[in-house]
């Protein structure tokens, strides 16, 4: 029997999230208005902080990137029903993957080969550091979610400790590698519409976030168009089925975790070589935990994620903005809107499901009398 | 349609118990009760039979407090009656027996029987008024249960008497079975007759929901058959037939029988020798076990579920490597120290149609084009490679859905969507369409709609005309009965004894899943 009030897909995709996110913002708005700010003024200088103003375009799009790869990670995961709150940790490692090869290869190789060899390495350390959990779950039963957390402190322990240690540039006092060379990066978005003769504001948006789209559709593809997607959807659903069908569950989680911590380890090639053209402490400053929310949001759908990234780069870049115009709203108050927002799109994403589902079944389905017959 | 005529034996007619009238209950979409109407006579034992889906559940599920009806109205014993929560059915006098009892498993029977109706702070004092009343029901209704035996220890027809005794002591007049005897042996059916013959005596009214024909014919008085939601008719059992009712329930003529001609057995294509499976405790799932299968032949498992026969369904297609002993299937020899794979078992022919369609066999939200590939997505020929193209995957879906008469054929739709029947037809389907050597099938028709039984009974017998062997455990002695050419029987992990089609009795069978080896039979003559 199907469950009673189940949402049309439509609506689960298209106008829940909106709903969320009106709920989100009208708690917002009277947030704002008790510490004595006109919402909708506010409101305002939001959205013209993430869009309209000069650059800010940009600065949404290159937040949006970061949130792209963490998002795309942890739905990868979630299609084989495993948690991964390591986004963050598998970032961190990323960035030191590709900060590795761009130190050791900058003075030998041409930016055609390196760029590509730090994106992967950039992966592949994301991905080694999403696996190693996925292993302690398929073999040993280890519960992916407390080793995954337990893996963002690992990642930050050793970035520390190496950043301040063998990888400080000499004679620095800040714990952060030396500068790439200039054909260790990714340019920015800016520079090549300049040199095509488009006039355009700077900002550190630069080709990852061409990457991160890239990988929206390798995503989309591996979920439902190859046997690998086939397997990892088989297993997320019904692990009985897999094991009936002869799915090697414990490889698919593995090989999952792998794929899901590479994602998110490509997050690092947008800051380190996008932006900072050298690998720091603390670059991914919260952006593997907001992916959680991302995917959420975005219902673990490629297409989603990218509208859900887009929001969070608008509300952080628009948050920013919010912090600037106004004296009595400081950063900690942009801070509480976007919780609130995660809150409302994340945590309690399923709240309005049944009212809404009710509602559209009463709307769309009015009772005929008629329909009655005598038994 | 007919409704139920009062009966006019001497112009008294006896009161109605429970009257349902016009009752609407929709879930979204489905339209589970279209104006049913109801009414079951005190003292009476009333069947409700129908297929799976027919809304029998639901209906009573209203009566229970379960749902709220959309429209309609409930009276008890003559009295309109709000039905709001199953709080207020008991307080109405209404009982159910659930077909998934509702027990602690670790506590006693007194305590069961006392949980949530304890009628004073302390338990001791509570205990001693339960047991006394316990005493006394056991007294009148003849149900003799230990009343400090703890609940997980006691057979399942025992538990069952519990959830009784349950029910009684909580001043039930109106008793709800659900599927009572899915989960009994014959023997255990028979017993749970006599007391529900002795509830009637006492004038207790008794509600049974089935879609068992024998039991409807077997105990009850009165008999109302659902279909789609709705109630179709209403027969005194007297008058009645069970081809009458089965073309009730399903709308159409239905052959209650399959064709079985001889089988013509050849070649061993699964020989078992000495089959152990021991669980992680340590405990033994399967005991030594051997047995060998012919191309050609239909080998029953019978047994009452929950004695092996999921664990050995495990073991022969690859999901579980047994602990000790082996199978062999053609040359390739499994044993302990040489597993094997569902996956290279499906290689050598091997094709499962698991017990579980809803845990194994399908996965409910994959279209049903998706299901129809699950255990050969590597291997379909409607994949090149890594990439599954959605376009051939449904077209293969599409000409099998044809050939197996799925319905809707829709191979885009998602799996929970079908009704069980169908599920079952596109497992059948994946499974058959291999046109393997050896296939394993577990319950072939539970939670399956007749029409569909009939269907998925003639392909089995043509599947072993084919040559297939066929290895088929069921829970339903009919059907293991009318389909199979061997029979062996299962108790506690073991294999009891084996019987041609031709020396099979339904008490033979019953004994032998008690545990009780035909030789004990031969000399006990049944069991206490």
């Amino acid at each position: 029997m199907n469950t009673p009030h189940s949402l049309p897909r439509w609506a689960d995709i298209g106008l829940l999230p909106i709903i969320n996110l009106l709920a989100a913002l009208l708690v917002s708005g009277i947030l704002v208005a008790i510490i004595g700010e006109n919402p909708l003024e506010a409101m305002m200088v939001m959205i013209k902080g993430a869009f309209v103003y000069k650059g800010s375009l940009g600065y949404t799009l290159y937040y949006a990137t970061n949130f792209i790869f963490t998002g795309l990670a942890v739905a990868v995961a979630f299609h084989a029903m495993l948690f991964n709150i390591g986004g963050e940790g598998q970032a961190y490692l990323g960035g030191l993957g590709a900060g590795l090869i761009c130190l050791l290869l900058d003075s030998i190789l041409p930016a055609v080969l390196l760029v590509p060899l730090a994106i992967m390495a950039a992966a592949g350390f994301g991905a080694v550091w999403g696996a190693v959990p996925g292993y302690l779950q398929a073999k040993r039963g280890s519960h992916i979610v407390i080793t995954t957390i337990m893996f963002n402190f690992l990642a930050a322990s050793i970035m520390v400790w190496l950043l301040a240690g063998a990888l400080k540039a000499p004679g620095q006092m800040s714990p952060e590698t030396r500068v790439f060379a200039d054909n260790a990066v990714l340019p920015f978005i800016h520079d090549l519409a300049n040199s095509v003769g488009f006039e355009m504001a700077r900002s550190p948006l630069n080709l990852s976030f061409v990457v991160a789209l890239l990988a929206c559709v390798g995503v989309w593809v591996l979920i439902w168009r190859t046997r690998l997607g086939y397997a990892i959807r088989a297993t997320g659903h019904s692990a009985g089925a897999a094991e009936y069908a002869g799915i090697p569950v414990s490889r698919v989680v593995i090989i999952t975790m792998a794929i899901s911590g590479g994602l998110a380890g490509m997050m690092a090639i947008n800051e380190i070589l996008g932006v900072q053209h050298r690998t720091i402490l603390n670059f991914t400053s919260g952006y593997g935990f907001t992916g959680i929310a991302v995917a959420l949001m975005g219902r673990n759908h490629p297409f989603g994620i990218v509208l859900a990234s887009l929001l969070f780069g608008a509300l952080y870049q628009g948050g920013a903005e919010l912090d600037f115009e106004f004296s009595t709203i400081t950063r900690e108050m942009v801070l509480l809107i976007q919780g609130l927002i995660i809150l409302f799109s994340g945590g309690l994403a399923f709240m309005f499901n049944k009212p809404l589902a009710r509602l559209i079944a009463m709307v769309l389905r009015p009772r005929s009398p008629d329909e009655a017959r005598h038994g | 349609m007919t409704q139920s005529e009062k009966k006019s034996n001497g112009g008294a007619t006896p009161p109605l118990a429970i009257e349902l009238v016009s009752i609407n209950k929709r879930f979204g979409d489905v339209h589970a009760n279209k104006d049913v109407s109801l009414q079951v006579m005190a003292g009476h034992i009333h069947g409700i039979i129908g297929e799976n889906g027919a809304g029998k559940s639901t209906l009573v599920s209203i009566l229970y407090g379960f749902y709220s009806a959309d429209s309609g109205s409930i009276k008890i014993s003559g009295q309109e009656t709000l039905v709001r929560t199953s709080a207020h059915a008991i307080a109405n006098g209404i009982g159910m027996v659930h077909q998934h009892f509702m027990l602690v498993p670790n506590f006693t029977v007194l305590e069961n029987v006392m949980l949530g109706h304890e009628g004073s702070l302390s338990v001791e004092t509570a205990t001693v008024a339960t047991r006394s009343a316990l005493q006394k029901l056991s007294d009148d209704f003849g149900l003799a249960v230990d009343p400090d035996m703890i609940v997980e220890d006691l057979p399942v027809g025992l538990q069952q008497r519990v959830e009784i005794l349950k029910a009684l002591f909580r001043g039930a007049k109106i008793l709800i079975l659900d599927e009572p005897t899915g989960v009994l042996t014959p023997q255990e059916t028979e017993q749970l007759f006599d007391i529900l013959r002795a509830l009637r005596k006492q004038g207790v009214t008794v509600l049974l929901i089935t879609h068992k024909l024998k039991e409807i014919m077997a105990i009850t008085d009165d008999v109302s058959v659902m279909r789609g939601g709705e109630m179709v008719a209403h027969r005194q059992t007297a008058q009645t037939s069970p081809a009458e009712l089965a073309e009730l329930m399903v709308g159409r003529k239905v052959l209650l029988q399959v064709d079985h001609t001889p089988a013509k057995p050849t070649a061993p294509v699964l020989v078992i020798t000495n089959l152990c499976l021991a669980n992680a405790t340590g405990a033994a799932n399967l005991k030594d076990i051997s047995l060998t299968l012919k191309a050609g032949e239909i080998v029953g498992v019978a047994g009452v579920s929950g004695n092996g026969q999921t664990e050995l369904l495990d073991v022969l297609s690859g999901i579980t490597p047994p602990t000790s002993g082996g199978f062999s299937v053609g040359p390739t020899h499994i044993t302990p120290k040489a597993p094997t794979s569902p996956a290279k078992l499906r290689g050598l022919g091997v094709a499962h149609v698991p017990e579980d369609r809803h845990k194994r066999g399908i996965i409910l939200p994959f279209s049903a084009a998706e299901s129809m590939i699950l255990g050969y997505s590597d291997t379909t020929q409607s994949n090149a490679g890594w990439w599954l193209s959605p376009s051939k995957l449904d077209k293969q879906c599409s000409k099998l859905m044809q050939d197996f008469d799925i319905r809707p054929p829709n191979p885009k739709l998602a799996s929970a969507n079908f009704s069980g029947g169908n599920q079952q037809k596109i497992v059948l389907a994946r499974e058959i369409s291999t046109q393997p050597k050896l296939l394993l099938v577990g319950q072939p028709t539970r939670g399956v709609d007749i029409g569909a039984i009939e269907f998925i009974h003639k392909q089995l017998i043509s599947l072993r005309n084919a040559g297939c062997a066929i290895l088929m455990v069921s829970v339903e002695l009919d059907e293991i009965m009318s389909l199979s050419d061997r029979i062996i029987v299962m108790n506690n992990g073991q294999l009891v004894g084996e019987l041609a089609r031709e020396e099979a009795t339904e008490k033979q069978l019953g004994l032998m899943m008690a545990g009780i080896t035909i030789a004990e039979t031969d000399t006990v003559g049944g069991p206490s």
